[in-house]
């Protein structure tokens, strides 16, 4: 997902009746359904895992604007190019508004960015795959941006007020994405025999990595558990990449696309699809930094940083001056 | 160098609502801190007008004096219309 293997700190889920009076408050609220507000006791633990969950999603956002950026200029229609930039000025917003959720819980965005820039905090494997062909665009919105919708619809029931008023701007936003990118595989699955085919081969170099992006089986994890327990992950890594298959095949198919896994079929005694197995020593590679595009998008995003440095600098020295010459003025009338 | 200051954001979504906050954002000073806020907040028609203010000037109550401060609220029913009876001949009030 956007936060893959989110780290808890914990060895084990603790019951109730061994934690402290302060920590049992802090769940049984949580399991009454009530909101926890950055101000208000939480425990160590609970507070570094949504820092480390909440700035991995902001990354993934950041990042994610760089496969897009690829084809700006290359876009074939003044209204996809026009879409597209839309899309990619929604990502940064992303990012934005989970970086000051990230900070209601006591860091600052720099020092989160820092993280990200340093390879500290990853951002989702899915954005180190390159875009290669104009329909590896629509792919991302309709596969990336349709796994991201799975598991952030959930997450606007999470239990930190600010992460989840954050995700539901998100997900009125990211429905405008995953269609889009539709729009576009579809113009090109109903286009010429040479688009079809481009249509094609985007698909069969996303789908397994958009599998990935839930991130591995998750039953036995115990921060997984100790996620779930705090309610900031709401369904298992398995359950929402079932969802996704179930949801997906029937789009493919309505595009007369193939979906590159023999082992698909549909099962009529569990009600979803099958599915072949996942290769999760590539996502293990990419995580690790050794995907096709790591230290590209890296180096791209620490680029940015020290070249824009200079200009922050610039607005602010002029900011401070603005306000002396205000306070000079006032002391002077 | 120093990190930009962090501001709230209040936008007003139609004629006749008030400003409600949105969330926040970082900008060097105020004038910057509406144009970042027209960015990040009213891309899709969510605003006819849009209030900053540094976050640093928000006094805001500690979760801690929530009862001191919300339950005599509570106490008083007598404040809500639904405390008294209306009897059945008398239709509107």
């Amino acid at each position: 997902m956007y936060a893959q293997m989110v780290d808890t700190g914990m060895k084990r889920v603790q019951g109730l009746d061994e934690m402290s009076a302060e920590e049992r408050a802090f769940q049984e609220k949580i399991d009454a359904g009530i909101k926890i507000e950055a101000k208000d006791w939480m425990p160590e633990g609970y507070r570094r895992t949504l820092i480390r969950q909440i700035s991995q999603h902001a990354h993934s956002e950041i990042v994610g604007q760089l496969p897009e950026g690829n084809w700006v200029t290359r876009a074939p229609t003044l209204k996809r190019k026009a879409i597209l930039l839309a899309k990619i000025q929604d990502e940064a917003g992303h990012g934005l508004y989970l970086y000051s959720a990230a900070e209601t819980l006591g860091v600052t965005r720099d020092q989160v960015y820092a993280d990200l820039l340093s390879g500290k905090v990853k951002y989702s494997s899915i954005f180190n795959y390159p875009t290669t062909n104009w329909a590896d665009i629509g792919t991302v919105g309709w596969l990336v941006d349709g796994a991201a919708i799975m598991n952030q619809i959930p997450l606007c029931r999470c239990s930190y007020g600010p992460y989840s008023r954050a995700m539901v701007r998100v997900c009125k936003e990211e429905s405008f994405h995953q269609r889009q990118g539709y729009d576009l595989v579809m113009a090109m699955a109903k286009g010429t025999p040479e688009q079809k085919a481009m249509a094609q081969d985007a698909l069969n170099r996303w789908w397994w990595p958009a599998l990935m992006m839930f991130g591995p089986s998750d039953g036995e994890s115990v921060h997984s558990a100790q996620s779930m327990q705090w309610k900031i992950k709401i369904l298992s890594n398995d359950e929402l990449r079932q969802k996704f298959v179930d949801q997906t095949v029937p789009q493919a198919e309505y595009l007369g696309l193939t979906i590159p896994d023999p082992d698909l079929k549909w099962n009529e005694d569990t009600g979803h699809y099958d599915f072949g197995e996942i290769d999760w020593e590539e996502f293990r590679q990419v995580v690790a930094g050794n995907g096709p595009c790591n230290r590209d998008r890296l180096r791209t995003r620490v680029k940015a940083w020290e070249d824009g440095e200079w200009f922050r600098d610039a607005l602010l020295a002029h900011a401070e001056k603005k306000s002396e010459r205000q306070v000079a003025t006032a002391k002077a009338a | 160098m120093k990190e930009w200051p962090l501001w709230e954001v209040f936008i007003r979504s139609q004629h006749g609502l008030a400003h409600k906050h949105v969330g926040s954002l970082h900008a060097p000073d105020a004038e910057m801190a509406i144009n970042n806020a027209r960015d990040v907040y009213t891309r899709r028609n969510e605003g006819l007008s849009i209030w900053v203010v540094p976050a640093a000037e928000v006094t805001a109550s500690s979760p801690a004096d929530k009862e001191a401060l919300f339950e005599p609220a509570n106490n008083k029913i007598y404040r809500h219309p639904t405390f008294f009876p209306v009897p059945e001949e008398v239709k509107h009030m």
